[in-house]
């Protein structure tokens, strides 16, 4: 359905990637935030603090992020759209959330504009060193879905995707941004409200005593109720049945927590998104993700320049991994070079995927800057070889 | 929400067809899920009995009830209530709850959970509810320990009292709850026992009808790990000392309702004031002011 034209900032703006990802949100339908002030992300809530009153919303700052990250679930089973916005120390803190909320099929965004790490590491630096704690740092089996924007622009536009996908699936959805590119000042064009595409929450139409809140429809995900509909339903952290009630047996785990798994894992391909360009005939491909493929666009055409064969697979998709499109490309090509602001992460990704169908490199960056573009090129240089 | 199905669901209605042999509570149970968890002499399902009576007594509309709960054999009690329930993280159930009732005013939400879960690991979101008054109602089941893990001490336990966690007896300073939530701002402050239950049924129903962050204690045994270890007797006994030790003294000095292992009981309504705004109420009028035109709230859009 269209988006609401109330909240839409119809136009053609020069924005920072959070203020960017907050008009994403507001687009979105979220009228609700919790969080907790963290460096880099804090100017999101601000925004939405803001914007929140116009539009009827409400933005609470709770007392922590474990607070933040749980109220806004609470807000979605009272019927909102919502989310949390954080960074490295405070994703640590939600992670019990993110299990909840997977566990109880919440469907809600995490934004994480990553900072370096660990522990209050760089508060004010980028790092992209949250790429495995997005996909599991909470305790037991789930999926996320990641996604990982390289500009203001994107960081509006997944925001939506965001969202969209947390109703679909529902599931938690994470944005992971980075202080550069939250901090990055860009044209960013909104476009009218009708062309913006919102996901509504898929409510049963059910009576109240033939609904059961996880009983799966075709696609593995079960439809939602909200409190208050006359439904008197039950929602628990704890493993349980189709009604919601515990059911602590080693059957009941393994037919749930399968499920919330593969609900996410069936439909890898439709989570996909990547940018790809000019991997046909070359002999290297840069395997990249948020402000770090946009170093690796100089270093390649640094590369083209000298004459190399190098193409660019950008990952807009970060979990569930794009495995059948990094394996495509892996499959025609000498070497992988896979940059990224950390040191070591998604390159294990890639290289467990190209399984010995190409030579899989990592640039690594502990973070507080971003690569120089040589140091990538370097590494395609040797690739090529 | 068919006016068909808000009649299937109304209890009310339920009770009056309710054969005789039926407790008049039951309509309020998911009784498939009876048995429940809790052991002989509990005092959780005196405490459920009572508030199944004040949401009867209440003449609240049960679909607009939202329970939800912590971790630990208070925080089951979600799962035991015919409402929409939630059974959240451990400490977490006031920040849940938080969210639910700004999605959704119209709710009356309701924690229920137990003494180590809203004093421990989730005090600080207690004292931060009690700062907003938003209008949720926190029942705290105080059996003095932490229970559902095997009898440790708690931040409640008294001293000199044996716990799993403490063979040689407690020796800590404990809280003293109902000061906490006066100093941090809850306008509604009660305590009780399970064997006042007359008394809790009614100061629950009060609660239901309160606008404004409400606090109610309940005192409670858990004959299995902690009178036991501390040779204070069976349920029963428990209830003969909860009788005798009682002392009823509405609107006594928050101060002085520390509890010891043998003393008496400071029980009754402590507090209860009108005169700081709900939160919601509060920011509605702020926005609309601020903003020169009413502010219109609608966080639930789905």
């Amino acid at each position: 359905m269209p988006a609401d034209p109330k909240a839409v900032l119809t136009g053609v703006h020069f924005l920072n990637g959070d203020v960017a990802c907050c008009e994403g949100a507001l687009a979105a339908g979220a009228r609700f935030a919790a969080g907790y002030p963290i460096t880099p992300s804090t100017e999101i809530v601000e925004r939405f603090a803001s914007r929140a009153p116009e539009v009827g919303g409400v933005f609470i700052q709770m007392e922590d992020e474990l607070a933040a990250s749980i109220a806004l679930q609470g807000a979605v089973w009272g019927g909102a759209k919502s989310f949390t916005v954080t960074s490295g120390p405070g994703f640590s803190l939600m992670m019990e959330h993110v299990g909840y909320a997977a566990m109880t099929e919440t469907p809600c965004v995490f934004v994480d504009v990553q900072r370096g790490g660990p522990s209050t590491g760089l508060p004010t630096l980028p790092a992209q060193g949250d790429m495995m704690q997005a996909r599991w740092g909470s305790h037991g089996d789930y999926e996320v879905i990641a996604l990982c924007p390289n500009s203001p622009q994107e960081c509006f536009d997944l925001t939506i995707k965001c969202f969209n996908w947390a109703e679909d699936y529902r599931n938690p959805v994470v944005l992971l941004m980075d202080e550069c590119v939250g901090h990055m000042t860009e044209k960013v064009v909104i476009p009218p409200a009708e062309q913006i595409d919102v996901t509504p929450r898929h409510l049963t139409d059910k009576r109240p005593g033939d609904y059961l809140p996880f009983k799966p429809c075709d696609n593995l995900v079960p439809e939602m109720a909200h409190a208050g509909d006359g439904y008197r339903f039950h929602i628990t952290g704890v493993t349980h049945d189709e009604r919601g009630y515990l059911a602590v047996t080693s059957q009941a785990q393994d037919k749930l927590v399968r499920r919330l798994c593969d609900k996410i894992r069936s439909a890898a391909d439709q989570l996909t998104l990547v940018e790809e360009e000019g991997t046909e005939d070359a002999d290297v491909v840069v395997v990249s993700y948020g402000i770090t493929s946009r170093v690796a666009e100089r270093a390649i055409r640094m590369a083209r320049e000298r004459g190399l064969k190098v193409g660019k697979l950008r990952l807009i998709t970060i979990w569930p991994f794009p495995e059948n499109r990094v394996r495509a490309v892996a499959r025609r090509v000498k070497t992988l070079v896979v940059p990224e602001l950390n040191l070591g992460q998604m390159v294990y990704e890639v290289e467990r995927v190209a399984g010995g169908l190409a030579r899989t490199v990592g640039v690594t960056h502990a973070g507080g800057g971003v690569h120089r573009p040589e140091d990538i090129l370097a590494a395609i240089v040797e690739g090529a070889q | 929400m068919s006016d068909n199905l808000m009649l299937e669901n109304a209890a009310l209605q339920v009770e009056e067809a309710l054969p005789e042999s039926m407790n008049p509570v039951e309509p309020f149970l998911r009784s498939e899920r009876i048995p429940h968890i809790w052991c002989p002499g509990c005092g959780i399902g005196t405490t459920v009995n009572c508030f199944a009576r004040a949401v009867m007594d209440s003449k609240l509309d049960p679909n607009k009830i939202a329970v939800v709960s912590g971790i630990g054999c208070s925080g089951r009690v979600a799962g035991y209530v015919n409402l929409d329930s939630f059974h959240t993280t451990h400490g977490r159930a006031i920040p849940f709850a938080t969210g639910l009732k700004l999605a959704n005013p119209e709710l009356t939400v309701v924690v229920y959970s137990g003494d180590g879960d809203l004093a421990s690991i989730g005090g600080n979101h207690l004292i931060h509810a009690a700062r907003r008054n938003l209008d949720i109602k926190v029942i705290c089941v105080n059996n003095l320990i932490y229970a559902m893990t095997g009898g440790q001490s708690a931040a409640t336990t008294p001293e000199s009292c044996t716990t799993a966690t403490s063979p040689y007896g407690t020796f800590e300073p404990t809280l003293n709850l109902p000061h906490l939530l006066e100093a941090a701002g809850a306008t509604f402050i009660a305590r009780w026992t399970t064997y006042h239950v007359m008394q809790l049924a009614k100061t629950m129903k009060e609660a239901l009808l309160h606008k404004g962050f409400s606090f109610i204690e309940i005192i409670s045994p858990c004959p299995t790990l902690f009178q036991r270890r501390n040779q204070m007797g069976d349920g029963l006994e428990t209830m003969k000392f909860y009788k005798e030790h009682g002392k009823t003294k509405h609107g006594a000095d928050t101060a002085s309702l520390d509890m010891t292992k043998s003393g008496d009981i400071i029980i009754g309504k402590f507090v209860e004031k009108k005169d700081r705004p709900e939160y919601i109420d509060h920011m509605r009028e702020y926005y609309t002011q601020k903003l020169g035109r009413p502010f219109e709230y609608q966080v639930k859009t789905c």
